[in-house]
C-alpha cells in the first residue's frame, strides 16, 4: 500500500492517533489510553491464535491427521484436548497428564542442549591458549573476570581471604555489565522513541503537505 | 493415579529424552522430531484455554465494573476483528488485507511505543536508583553513561576515544559478566529440570 495514498493516510492516522493515546500515559493514566492498551490485548491475542493456528494447527494437526494420514499425530493432539480439563474443577487432574508429557520432553531435551550451549560451549570459549599480544592481555582479563564473577556466586565457603579478594573483583566485572547492558537497553528503548517521533512528524508533513 | 502417574509420564519422557540426545541414529533423529512436534501439538491445542481465560475474565470484569465495559469491549473487538480477518490464509497473510494492516497500523506502533514508554521510566527509575552512593553503584552508573555516550554524535577525537572504550567494555568486562551469568544461569536451570524430570520438584501440577 503506498503511505500516501488516501487509505495509506488513513492507516497511518490511526497509528498516529494509537501512537499518541499511548504518549498521554506520561501525562497520566487516562480512559484513552487504557482504552488503546485493552484494544491492543484483543488485537495481540487474535494475530497469536491465527498465526499458531496456521503454524502449529495447520501444519501439525490437520494436514498430518487429515491429508497425509500420519494418524501417530492422533496421540498429542488428544493429550492436548486434555488441557481442556484445566477448565473443570471436578475434572482439572486430567490435564496434568497431557502437562506431563509437555513438561517431561521439554526439559529432557532442555538438559543436554543446556548443558551444551550454556555450559560447555561458554567454557570452551573461555579457556584457550593467552598469547603474550593486546588481545591475548585482554583474554585474560576475561578469563580472570569470568572466575571471580563465578566466584561471587559461590556461597559454601564465607568470602574471605583469597575467596573475598576474588568475589569482590568479581562484583566489580559484574556492575559494569549491568551497567553496559542497562546503557544498551536505554538506547534501544530511546532508538524506539526516536523512531515513533519520526513516524510523527512524518505523518504530520504528508498530512500538511497534500498527503490526502 | 492423580499426582504419581504425571510423575511416572515425567520422568519416562525426561529419560528418553535426555538419551536421545546421545544416540546418533535415523530413529533417534525421527523420534526427536516427533517429540517436538508432540509438544507443539499439546501448546496449541492448550490455547483455547488461555483464550476462553482471558473472555471469561474480561466478561467477568464487565459485569462487575460497569466503568470498565468500553475496556472490555475494545479487546473483545480487537480480538475478534482479528480472527475474522485472518479466517482465510490468503487474508491471513496478504500485504493490503486487513489483518495485515491491522498488524502494522495497530499491533506494530502500539508495541514500539509501549515499549518507547520504558526510556522514560528507566531514566526516571535510574535517577532515584543509581545515585553514586557507593563505589559499585559509580561504577554502574559510570558504564552505563560512557555506553550511552556511544549513541550521541560527539566531536573528533572524542567519539574515536569513547568507541574505544565502549569496545573495550563491551568486550572484556561485559563478556566476562555475562559469560558468568549464562554459565550460573545454566548450571541452576540445568539443577531445577534435573529435579523435574527425578519428581522432586512438582510445582508445575499445581494444587490437590
Amino acid at each position: 500500500m503506498d503511505p500516501t495514498s488516501a487509505w495509506g493516510m488513513v492507516w497511518r492516522g490511526i497509528a498516529a492517533l494509537i501512537t499518541l493515546a499511548i504518549f498521554s500515559f506520561l501525562w497520566r493514566d487516562n480512559p484513552v489510553y487504557k482504552f488503546i492498551e485493552r484494544l491492543w490485548v484483543g488485537v495481540v491475542t487474535g494475530y497469536w491464535t491465527m498465526l499458531l493456528y496456521y503454524t502449529s494447527f495447520t501444519d501439525k494437526v490437520r494436514v498430518p491427521i487429515f491429508e497425509e494420514g500420519q494418524w501417530w499425530y492422533i496421540f498429542p493432539s488428544l493429550l492436548g484436548v486434555l488441557m481442556w480439563f484445566r477448565l473443570s474443577k471436578k475434572y482439572g487432574y486430567v490435564s496434568r497428564y497431557a502437562l506431563a508429557f509437555y513438561i517431561g520432553i521439554s526439559t529432557g531435551v532442555f538438559i543436554p542442549l543446556t548443558i551444551k550451549t550454556s555450559i560447555l560451549y561458554q567454557v570452551q570459549g573461555t579457556i584457550r591458549a593467552i598469547d603474550p599480544t593486546w588481545t591475548g592481555i585482554m583474554f585474560g582479563i576475561a578469563f580472570l573476570g569470568i572466575l571471580c564473577s563465578l566466584s561471587y556466586f559461590f556461597f559454601s565457603k564465607e568470602h574471605t581471604g583469597v575467596l573475598g579478594v576474588s568475589s569482590k573483583i568479581g562484583i566489580y566485572t559484574l556492575m559494569i555489565g549491568f551497567g553496559a547492558g542497562f546503557g544498551l537497553t536505554v538506547m534501544g528503548r530511546v532508538a524506539l522513541l526516536v523512531q515513533r517521533v519520526i513516524f510523527l512528524r512524518d505523518y504530520g508533513i504528508d498530512l500538511l503537505g497534500g498527503g490526502l | 493415579m492423580k499426582r504419581q502417574l504425571p510423575i511416572i509420564l515425567v520422568f519416562i519422557c525426561g529419560i528418553t529424552m535426555v538419551i536421545q540426545f546421545f544416540v546418533p541414529h535415523e530413529y533417534s533423529e525421527d523420534l526427536f522430531q516427533y517429540a517436538n512436534d508432540f509438544v507443539i501439538v499439546i501448546g496449541i491445542l492448550a490455547l483455547p484455554v488461555g483464550i476462553y481465560s482471558l473472555m471469561t475474565q474480561t466478561v467477568r470484569k464487565a459485569r462487575r465494573e460497569p466503568k470498565e465495559r468500553l475496556y472490555s469491549l475494545a479487546t473483545i473487538a480487537g480480538f475478534l476483528v482479528m480472527i475474522i480477518a485472518g479466517s482465510r490464509r490468503e487474508w491471513f497473510t496478504g500485504a493490503t488485507s486487513l489483518s495485515s494492516n491491522m498488524f502494522n497500523y495497530v499491533l506494530v506502533p502500539a508495541q514500539a511505543t509501549l515499549f518507547s514508554m520504558l526510556a522514560f521510566y528507566i531514566a526516571s527509575a535510574a535517577y532515584r536508583a543509581f545515585r553514586a552512593r557507593t563505589l559499585l553503584a559509580a561504577l554502574l552508573l559510570l558504564t552505563a553513561f560512557v555506553v550511552m555516550l556511544r549513541m550521541i554524535p560527539l566531536p573528533e577525537p572524542l567519539s574515536t576515544w569513547n568507541n574505544d572504550v565502549v569496545r573495550w567494555i563491551l568486550e572484556v568486562p561485559n563478556m566476562a559478566a555475562k559469560r558468568a551469568i549464562i554459565i550460573g544461569v545454566g548450571l541452576g536451570a540445568v539443577t531445577y529440570s534435573i529435579k523435574i524430570v527425578l519428581g522432586i520438584e512438582r510445582s508445575y501440577m499445581g494444587g490437590d
